[in-house]
Order: structure tokens, then C-alpha cells, then sequence
């Protein structure tokens, strides 16, 4: 776990901050607040869809979570992680079959409507249940919101649910949306997924295509004195190599979800006036995976399996391939999860000659070539990173004699390729972790999961111990005896290998000096910036 | 007369078949490439099996590929691009919406390349094997040497970053509500990069053309009997060598034009132009066919039309080009 943040501001060093679960709530740059001013951001790609009722994604949430909000956000030191928004207080009841969230008073729409209950209900029932695509499998057994006044709405479910879960999943899986806006015509087609209308901070203002898209500020926003900002503008900026000019030239004071390379941070990092920010997305972190085809016979043998993971150095791919702005991977669940993670499970430290060994045992003796298998490996394309280390895999395999051929697709065949036709041997990919292993971390290595659904189990695994396991703590309703499960969880898929986790990382900001209240959140750059301003 | 409209008659008969066959060879293509809209989707998204047929039967990709073509030309038969699903709008308001920009983009780097080009090759090949003809050869060949994006960050670096004397990219001013003339200098300043960096790589090729043209001329009948004639080294030059010399740039012009829209992805990507070329990289990324087959009919209709341009002006400056063909 070397320096995960690296920067030249001194508060942000220490290597315990990937860690940081509770850490201070706002960075203290020496500046006091100021209102008003235009924020300008480099944005990478630019959502079409910007619901994130329906769409629950980073690259939609970081344009409209500042406009739509959700229940509740993530927070540094709230209970159990959470800070509210929309809803003051939640509460699930002792049967797991319903949840309280008692409403914010006196919240209006950007259209001047009154924000209530019977919105929640809606989004809930007709929004985040059947089309969301996270909420089809959390709320999956969600049947009705009762609204016995305004500001109160009750969750019914079907089968007892955990409320761990519901709670875990309100950052990313509750933005309300307007009923009164969308109860006409059909949800997919509503004008207002392309123009949103919500209760947040700022208004939606306008989206030139290949341009722009421009936030106002909302005045007549819930929270006191806020927003401090007139006007976000996000710059659509598709070379990343611009990103990094843009803010040296002045003409962006932002650039979030590391759309500065890693290899520019060191030089931009000494740039008068700007700073690099590793702290703001301890909620979003990715996980390094290679994803592994049980089909193959040699794949399906655990040896090969355990000497894989001990071909590769974990330590070199944080160093070199994420220039230490990563930390390495025990298991399924990322060290920097305040709630599940455990360090308590089975580690196949780097050992060349042990690798080589259990191969050896597993009777994949070395042919003439010096190779023992060959095999297809397919990094995936949507990061520069999970794209090297598939290049340092191929090395680290070749040390064992196993003869590695890469593909490279682009992501919408690399998608098919993997998760709908299976032709892969190895796979790099990049899940992500979302705050609660059930929301989409145990798909993953669950059975029985359909063919053609991304970022799941498609290797052909099967284990019904782990099945079993991971249906036991889908239903298991107290907190402490459902975080043990899934840390016996981590045990067993770190035990069994159905993939092996190498690295977890996260993205970096960087910002002029100007730019305050930045990272004051784990989920800060999907968060709503209500307090975000630009000193003078 | 008579003549042109024979030849522009034939021209738009043949480009039917042209287009026609465009459009079914790029959807061929586009359904050969692993992967569609929904598998490019959700790699941002994520999301269930449920999801996933869900949003098949909404884009109509459940549909088989051969009803899929014939709907998108039966379409077309009604002038329909059909509608993009990437920005869930009808694909002409979008290419629409494109358009005058890279035509902008393009117009604007040929002028500089031709222009200058041509300039610079009647500079070089008054004097053929002078110091200052290397010279310019030398540069002119470097330059067509570099690539495109190296070349725009290499000025966007000198002249936005260090400098600061012009913008970085972006066709105007964010969010600036500018209108008439101010909108079109605003516009004017941030297309000077952009226009340099592919007009600069093309221009070697007017220029080479240009000088050889002109080599070519020196050595014909009419300029000996120009200088028995005692006209100046100037008059020869400009009026007669020159004059000759540009024919055949002419018919590059043309062919050119559809080299610039390739190159124009990269400088649009580069300085975040906001054009044909980067929308058309976005709709492979996204795999979404119908916009990409209407930004590929539009490319080929304006390819045709440029042609059909020089081929009139060719008509006019040489009467027996025109002729041979409206002839036969």
C-alpha cells in the first residue's frame, strides 16, 4: 500500500488515506468561501441519458447528481457512512420487510412544484425497480411505497431484505425524480432524461453536442446559503492530452475521474497554482481483476489457478503500471471499505519457483518451446491501465511458461467477446465496488447468472458452496452476522479463485488552488457540490 | 452550356448507384464489427440480462440484419436518416448540427493548403533547383511527414499553453452568448490551430505538385516563344508557367477533399472540434450504425458534389476536358 497520494500539498500524504474511512470533513484550504462564479470542468464523454433514476453510472452521476439528488449521500464521518439529503432520517424495521425515510421539509423542483412522498413512491416503483440498472437487482423485491403523509414514505418488500443493504445502496440507487413530470408518456422517452429536472443545487442549462453541457445555480435550493456557485460548465474535452493543457492554459479550473493521465501528474503537480487531489472517490473504487475461464481445463484446475496468483507481483503492477496511485488486492471486497473488508484470507504472495512448482505438480510440464499451455487473454480497453497490466501479465505468465496471446478489442467487442460469446481464456477487467457486495460484487462469482450480462460471472464457475453462501447472506437481516458472511465471503473466493483480485484504485482530481471544498466527500465528484466555490 | 448540364445530368444518375452501393457495403461492414449499440452501451452501465433485451427490443436490434437494411433504405427512400440511438434524436438534426463546422474546418485548411501551397510552389519553381526550391521542398516534405495530432498538440502547446495567444480548442467561446460579428471573430481565433494543423500537413502536396508542374512548363514551346516575345521573367512566370502549372491541382482539389474529412477526425479530436469526424468516431465506438451509415452518405454526397465542382470549373478552364466526356 505505497503512497496511494501522492501530491505536493503535505495534508494530503499518508499512506493510511485509501483507508480513510472517517477522516476530516472539509480540507482546510486557507481560504474563506465566496459566492458566485463559473466553475469550468474537462468532461470525457458525454452521457446522452442523464437520468440517473434510470442510468446509475459515474459518467452520468458527474453532471447530474448536481441536479437531481438522491436520499442520501456518502459521507466521510456520518452514520454508518451516510449524510442526508432528500430524506432526514431512514429506519428499517426488525422483519426486513419494510423501511421508513422520513422526507425533507420544504423542498421545491427546479419547476417550482413541492418535492413529496408520492415522488419517492414513483421513482422507486416505476423508475429504480424496473428500469435502473442496479435497482432491477436491489429493489428486485420491493412491492409497494406507502405514503401516509407527505413527508413520509414506507418501502414494502415483498421478502425480507436487509436494510445493510438498502442503506448501502442509497448513494448511488435513489435519485428521485419529479412524478409530476414523468407520469405522462413513456419513462424511456420523457424530453426531461435529456434535460433534468431535480431538487438539486443547480438547474439544468444547457448541452451543446461535442461542446458543453451548462448548470445554473438553483436559488431556490433547500440548503442554507447554497449553492456558492453561479454556474457549472462542463468543457467536453475527448484527448486526454488536452485536459492537461487546458488547466496549465487557465481555461478549466477542474479535471475529475483522472482525465489527467497519471503519467502527466508528477510534472502538472508542479504547476504554480494548480494541485492534485487523490481524495473525493474512496466510494467509486475499482478493482483490478484478472477473469478467468473455468471452461478451460487447465483453468479449471485450482493449481494453475493459485500459480497464476503467484506469478504475478502485486507490489510491481501498483508501482509501475498505476505509478502508485493504487493499492494492492486481497480479495473481492477493496481494503478501503470501512464496513466489509477483511485482510483475514488465504494470500499468494509473489514466488516465481512456487508457481512454477504447482504447475509442475498440476502435470503442465514445460514442452520443448519452454511453454506449458498457451492461452487467449483479453484486457479490457476502458482504462490505459487495465490495458498495460494485461501487457505485464502476458510477461509475468511467460516466467511460468505460459504462452499468453493478447487481443485487444475495443469495448464494445471486448464486451460481446467476454460476457456474451466466452472466447477468452484470461480476462483483465475493472469491477467496480459499490458500497455493499450484494449490490454488484457477488455476481462476480455467483452461479447461474445468464449469458451476455457485463462484468458477471461468464467464466463458467461453479461452486454451491459459494452459492450457498451468497444466498444465505442475501437474507440474512442483522448487520453484524450479515458483514461476518461476506467476510467468510472474501475467505473462500480468496481460498478458491474463481478470479484473482491484483490492485484497487481510484481516480484523481486536479484543480487550480482556486477551487475550494473539493474531496470533502468518498463520493465527491458524483456528489452535488453545494458547497463547492471558487475563491477570488 | 448545354454541355455542363449533360455532364452534371450523368453525374447525379451514376451517384445513385454510388451512394446506393456506400451505404449497403458500410452497413455490411458495421454488422461484420463484434458487438452492437447495447454492447456499447453497457459498458458504462452495467446492468441485467433483463435490461439488456430490454433495451434490444427498444433500439431494435432483436430485428434480423436484413430487415434491419431494408427498413434503413426504405427509409432513406423518404429521405429518413432514421433516428440515432446514441442521442435519441433524428440523425439529420445531429449531423445537421455537425456539418457547418467541419465544412468550415475543411474549406478553411484547403484554402490555407491550396492557397499557400500553390503560393509558395510558383516561389520554389520560378527558380527550379535554387536554394530557396530545396529549402522549401525540405520543409514542405517534413511537415507532410509529421502527424496530425502531433502537429496540433505540438501548436496547441506553443501557442495556448506557453503563449496563451490562442484558445486550446472548442469552436467558440463556452456559454458566451456572443452574436454576428463578434461570434464569427470568436469563432475566426479558435479555428486558427485547428486549420493550421491540417492545413499545414497538405500543403507539401500542392506545393511539390505546383513546383513540378511548373518545371514541367519551363521547358514547352510557349514559354520559348513568350521570352522570344521579350515579356518580363515576372510575366512569364505568373501568366504562363503558373497558369499551366495549376490545372492539375485543380483535380487534386477535388480528390483531396476527401482526404481532409478523413484527417479531420484526429484534428477534431485533438482540439475538441466539435464536427463530422469526432461524431463519426463516436457513433463505431458506440456501434451506432444508423448514425454512422448517415454521416458516411453525407461524407460521399459532399465527396460527390466537390467533384462534380471541379469537374465544371475544369470544364471551363480547359474546353477539351469537358468536351471528351460530355461527347462520348
Amino acid at each position: 500500500m505505497s503512497g496511494f497520494t501522492i501530491s505536493r500539498r503535505t495534508m494530503l500524504t499518508g499512506p493510511a488515506m485509501l483507508l480513510a474511512s472517517t477522516a476530516m470533513p472539509t480540507l482546510g484550504w486557507a481560504q474563506t468561501p465566496k459566492k458566485g462564479g463559473r466553475l469550468v470542468l474537462a468532461a470525457d464523454s458525454e452521457p446522452r441519458n442523464l437520468n440517473p433514476a434510470i442510468v446509475a453510472s459515474n459518467g452520468v452521476f458527474f453532471i447530474s447528481s448536481k441536479i437531481v439528488e438522491t436520499l442520501a449521500e456518502a459521507s466521510f464521518d456520518g452514520k454508518d457512512g451516510l449524510a442526508p439529503r432528500l430524506a432526514v432520517s431512514w429506519e428499517g424495521a426488525a422483519d426486513g420487510l419494510s423501511a421508513t425515510f422520513k422526507l425533507r421539509d420544504g423542498v421545491k423542483w427546479h419547476d417550482g412544484k413541492p418535492f413529496t412522498s408520492a415522488d419517492v413512491a414513483f421513482s422507486a416503483l416505476q423508475i429504480w425497480k424496473p428500469l435502473q440498472n442496479l435497482g432491477r437487482t436491489v429493489f428486485k423485491d420491493l412491492s409497494a411505497v406507502d405514503t401516509p403523509d407527505d413527508l413520509t414514505a414506507v418501502f414494502k418488500f415483498a421478502k425480507p431484505t436487509p436494510f445493510q443493504l438498502i442503506r448501502n445502496a442509497l448513494p448511488a440507487l435513489s435519485s428521485v425524480v419529479p412524478k409530476h413530470v414523468y407520469e405522462v408518456g413513456k419513462i424511456e422517452d420523457n424530453p426531461a432524461n435529456n434535460a433534468p429536472i431535480g431538487t438539486g443545487p443547480f438547474k439544468f442549462g444547457e448541452y451543446k453536442a461535442g461542446q458543453y453541457y451548462r448548470l445554473t445555480k438553483n436559488t431556490d435550493y433547500w440548503g442554507k446559503d447554497e449553492p456558492y456557485l453561479d454556474e457549472i460548465i462542463y468543457q467536453v474535452l475527448p484527448d486526454r492530452t488536452s485536459a492537461a493543457a487546458a488547466l496549465e492554459a487557465e481555461e478549466i479550473q477542474l479535471a475529475a475521474f483522472s482525465a489527467v493521465p497519471l503519467a502527466d501528474l508528477d510534472r502538472i503537480s508542479k504547476v504554480p497554482g494548480l494541485k492534485v487531489i487523490t481524495k473525493g472517490y474512496e466510494g467509486l473504487t475499482y478493482q483490478l481483476v484478472v477473469e478467468i475461464n473455468h471452461r478451460r481445463k487447465e483453468l479449471a484446475d485450482l493449481k494453475v489457478r493459485q500459480a497464476i496468483a503467484h506469478a504475478i507481483d502485486k507490489d510491481f503492477v501498483v508501482k509501475t503500471v498505476f505509478l502508485g496511485y493504487a493499492a494492492t488486492a486481497t480479495g473481492p471486497v477493496p481494503k478501503n471499505d470501512p464496513q466489509f473488508y477483511t485482510a483475514d484470507v488465504p494470500t499468494y504472495p509473489f514466488d516465481v519457483a512456487k508457481a512454477n512448482a504447482l504447475l509442475d505438480q498440476a502435470g503442465y510440464r514445460r514442452g520443448a518451446d519452454g511453454n506449458r499451455f498457451s492461452l487467449k487473454l483479453l484486457p479490457a480497453p476502458y482504462f490505459n491501465e487495465t490495458k498495460q497490466f494485461g501487457d505485464y501479465l502476458r510477461q509475468a505468465l511467460a516466467a511460468v511458461g505460459i504462452d499468453a496471446q493478447l487481443v485487444n478489442n475495443d469495448s464494445a467487442a471486448h464486451i460481446k467477446a467476454v460476457y456474451t460469446d466466452h472466447a477468452f481464456d484470461l480476462a483483465v477487467g475493472p469491477p467496480v465496488f459499490r458500497g455493499d457486495p450484494a449490490i454488484w460484487t457477488t455476481i462476480l462469482v455467483q452461479s447461474g447468472i445468464p449469458d451476455g450480462v457485463p462484468f458477471s460471472n461468464q467464466g463458467g464457475y461453479k461452486n454451491p458452496a459459494l452459492d450457498a453462501l451468497i444466498a444465505k447472506a442475501s437474507e440474512t437481516l442483522d448487520t453484524a452476522a450479515r458483514t461476518d458472511l461476506y467476510k467468510e465471503f472474501q475467505r473462500q473466493v480468496a481460498a478458491d479463485l474463481p478470479l484473482i483480485n491484483v490492485a484497487e484504485w481510484s481516480f484523481i482530481s486536479v484543480a487550480s488552488d482556486k477551487v475550494g471544498n473539493i474531496a470533502n466527500n468518498p463520493r465527491w465528484a458524483v456528489s452535488n457540490w453545494a458547497d463547492t466555490y471558487l475563491a477570488g | 452550356m448545354t454541355r455542363t448540364l449533360t455532364l452534371v445530368r450523368r453525374r447525379l444518375v451514376g451517384s445513385i448507384f454510388v451512394l446506393l452501393i456506400v451505404v449497403i457495403g458500410a452497413f455490411l461492414l458495421l454488422e461484420a464489427a463484434p458487438g452492437d449499440a447495447v454492447d456499447a452501451y453497457i459498458v458504462s452501465t452495467g446492468g441485467d440480462a433483463g435490461m439488456i433485451e430490454l433495451l434490444r427490443h427498444r433500439w431494435g436490434l432483436d430485428q434480423s440484419e436484413l430487415t434491419r437494411l431494408a427498413n434503413y433504405l426504405w427509409a432513406l427512400l423518404h429521405l429518413d436518416l432514421g433516428r440515432s440511438v446514441t442521442f435519441s434524436r433524428p440523425i439529420r438534426d445531429v449531423i445537421l448540427e455537425r456539418l457547418p463546422t467541419t465544412l468550415i474546418l475543411m474549406v478553411s485548411a484547403t484554402a490555407l493548403s491550396f492557397g499557400l501551397g500553390s503560393a509558395l510552389g510558383i516561389y520554389a519553381g520560378a527558380r527550379p533547383g535554387s536554394l530557396r526550391d530545396r529549402f522549401l521542398s525540405v520543409a514542405s516534405l517534413a511537415l507532410y511527414a509529421v502527424p496530425g495530432f502531433w502537429l496540433g498538440l505540438v501548436l496547441i502547446v506553443i501557442f495556448a499553453v506557453d503563449l496563451r495567444w490562442l484558445p486550446i480548442g472548442g469552436i467558440e467561446t463556452l456559454a458566451s452568448n456572443k452574436t454576428g460579428l463578434d461570434r464569427a471573430a470568436d469563432i475566426a481565433v479558435h479555428l486558427v490551430l485547428p486549420v493550421s494543423a491540417l492545413g499545414f500537413i497538405y500543403l507539401a502536396l500542392y506545393l511539390r505538385m505546383m513546383r513540378a508542374g511548373m518545371a514541367e512548363a519551363w521547358r514547352q514551346d510557349f514559354v520559348l516563344a513568350a521570352r522570344a516575345r521579350g515579356l518580363s521573367r515576372r510575366r512569364i512566370v505568373l501568366a504562363h508557367v503558373a497558369r499551366n502549372a495549376l490545372l492539375p491541382l485543380v483535380t487534386m482539389l477535388g480528390l483531396q477533399s476527401a482526404q481532409m474529412l478523413g484527417g479531420s477526425v484526429v484534428i477534431e479530436s485533438v482540439f475538441a472540434v466539435p464536427g463530422l469526424g469526432r461524431l463519426a468516431q463516436e457513433a463505431v465506438a458506440a456501434r451506432d450504425t444508423p448514425l454512422l451509415l448517415g454521416i458516411i452518405l453525407t461524407s460521399a454526397v459532399l465527396v460527390i458534389l466537390i467533384n462534380l465542382l471541379v469537374d465544371i470549373a475544369y470544364a471551363f478552364l480547359d474546353p477539351r476536358v469537358g468536351a471528351s466526356e460530355a461527347g462520348t
